[in-house]
């Protein structure tokens, strides 16, 4: 069997790993091996995501790819909605924001969720940046909801109740909590 | 540099820990990037010359951070790379390009810090055995009194924002190192994988030359960063990692009840092998290692420790070999003194208690 990155040497590093019940394989010669970051099963292997983006993008609908989608562009680093999907790889902050409406599904493939739900960084210090005044965060997210069920995404609709409902149950518990200092 | 570090073992593989007979060790990596500055992979050297003095003015004015080692701009030789590698304080990918980078290591070397590698900061906390909880309470302490200083690239709905999607939300990855030889042998490895996936985990196994796994090490880690808590996902490698271990000790009674014979055979002729090799390359120890650490967990051979197993399957890797001889040595040369490392690791430890002959 030849290497399949290289196609010339002789593949003597088999490779499996299987992502959401789907195999993958890949047999390399130990150069492209060592290249891709395989070095010996103690390392850190690098997560697949080139193999998974490319899968994403190629399940996308036609028009998901249309020509205006691909020139969305970051202002901040000036990476494009295509070099993302080429890449695999924002330039900055700010392309989340930008690519945002296109980055609900994706994350929705990759993660099976969209929302975010864990820890919050609690920063002391001044702000570096003078970023918009963010809207409570409660009602931006029952605007998300109503406009989710409009458009019969009945998938995000379920995650954002359900985020609104986690969020209104810690503000229970924090006010009880309080409550019962005083 | 590194030689006296290499002759101390690797706090992570210490041997203790929970399960620590089957799981080797955990990693928690926490990815973060600061407001405000473009991710290494499209800033201009000033850039990233400013994220890495953004964390020495943190680093400086932490307690925490203050002892232990730091290297800024790191010009390290292929050599020091893959034994930092092999001791998995960096990653493979980090070192490549240019030399605005730092790197911090704790004093205890169960947290590392790599700035600008993907991502700003990449915090990684390491245990031995099974210990999501202990690794992620140790790369938390960092990531929390970092955030106090510096301001997070955070989004409401994708959380902790990263280079790479895939780790977006939490910004973490757990990890865990396990040795699954009963699984491989009764084959039942890929129906085991194949259910495992199914609960969002990530298996991946190394195949070396022919069909055997080699060292039938596994590494199972989170896929998904985004829509679970931190919590959830350690509950979830928790669980289901015991699960495997239940499914590999299953393994294991099978294969002494049916085939107990050969399966001496099997360990004591490994063990035979690298107690009387005069050259062995880095995968036949592993492979040879794999047999004798599943002896010593089924207690077919009961004079050797798990701590001692580790520490060979450590140093038998090809930088850790050459740093704890203090030279550059070619392949060959390498295979040589690898065989006599282990001879007399596996010989002095052996002495006068191989009660486990009997078996």
């Amino acid at each position: 069997m030849t290497c399949q990155d290289c196609k010339k040497n002789d593949a003597q590093v088999h490779f499996t790993q299987i992502v959401n019940n789907e195999k993958m394989s890949l047999s390399l010669c130990k150069e492209c091996a060592a290249a891709r970051g395989f070095h010996s099963p103690l390392d850190n292997v690098p997560f697949p995501l080139a193999e998974i983006l490319s899968s994403l993008t190629m399940g996308l609908p036609e028009k998901a790819i249309s020509k205006d989608l691909e020139k969305l562009k970051c202002d901040s680093c000036g990476m494009t909605f295509g070099d993302f999907t080429r890449k695999g790889r924002f330039g900055c902050g700010k392309c989340y924001r930008i690519f945002r409406p296109r980055l609900e599904g994706i994350m929705r493939k990759i993660h099976g969720a969209s929302l975010h739900r864990g820890g919050i960084p609690k920063f002391e210090g001044e702000k570096m940046e003078n970023f918009p005044v963010a809207i409570k965060e409660e009602e931006r997210l029952e605007t998300e909801l109503k406009k989710a069920i409009e458009s019969e995404d009945f998938e995000r609709a379920a995650e954002i109740r359900d985020k609104l409902r986690l969020m209104k149950e810690e503000t229970a518990r924090t006010e009880k909590a309080e409550n019962s200092k005083v | 540099m590194f030689e006296q570090m290499a002759k101390n073992p690797a706090a992570w593989l210490s041997g203790k820990g929970n399960e620590s007979l089957v799981v080797l060790s955990t990693r928690v990596r926490l990815a973060r990037n600061i407001a405000g500055c473009l991710y290494p992979g499209s800033a201009n050297t000033e850039t990233k010359q400013r994220v890495v003095s953004y964390f020495d003015s943190v680093r400086e004015r932490s307690k925490t951070m203050n002892e232990g080692l730091y290297f800024k701009a790191p010009e390290f030789t292929e050599l020091d790379k893959n034994f930092l590698i092999e001791r998995h304080l960096i990653s493979p990918a980090f070192l490549n390009g240019d030399l605005s980078k730092a790197l911090y290591i704790d004093t205890s070397e169960r947290v590392s810090i790599m700035v600008n590698e993907e991502d700003h900061l990449r915090i990684q906390g390491l245990a031995p055995g099974l210990d999501p909880r202990g690794a992620y309470k140790l790369a938390g302490k960092f990531d929390k009194e970092i955030s106090k200083h510096l301001e997070y690239d955070f989004d409401d709905d994708f959380g902790f924002l990263t280079a790479c999607p895939t780790n977006a939300g939490t910004g973490m990855r757990v990890s865990v190192l396990i040795h699954l030889p009963g699984l491989v042998l009764t084959r039942e490895i890929e129906k085991v994988i194949s259910r495992i996936t199914r609960t969002g985990l990530v298996v991946r196994g190394f195949y070396g030359e022919g069909s055997d796994v080699l060292g039938n090490l596994f590494q199972v880690s989170n896929q998904n960063t985004l829509g679970v808590s931190e919590d959830e996902i350690i509950e979830l490698i928790d669980r289901v990692t015991k699960e495997i271990n239940e499914h590999e000790a299953a393994a294991r009674k099978r294969l002494m009840d049916e085939a107990a014979d050969m399966m001496e055979d099997k360990i004591w002729r490994a063990l035979g092998i690298l107690q009387n090799a005069r050259m062995l390359t880095a995968d036949e120890a592993m492979n040879l290692l794999s047999a004798v650490r599943l002896g010593h967990a089924m207690k077919i051979i009961n004079f050797l420790d798990v701590t001692l197993i580790n520490q060979i399957l450590l140093l038998s890797q090809p930088a850790h070999l050459q740093k704890y001889y203090g030279s550059e040595m070619d392949p060959n040369k390498r295979d040589f003194v690898r065989a006599q490392l282990v001879r007399e690791m596996l010989g002095a430890n052996g002495k006068g208690t191989r009660k486990g002959l009997q078996a």
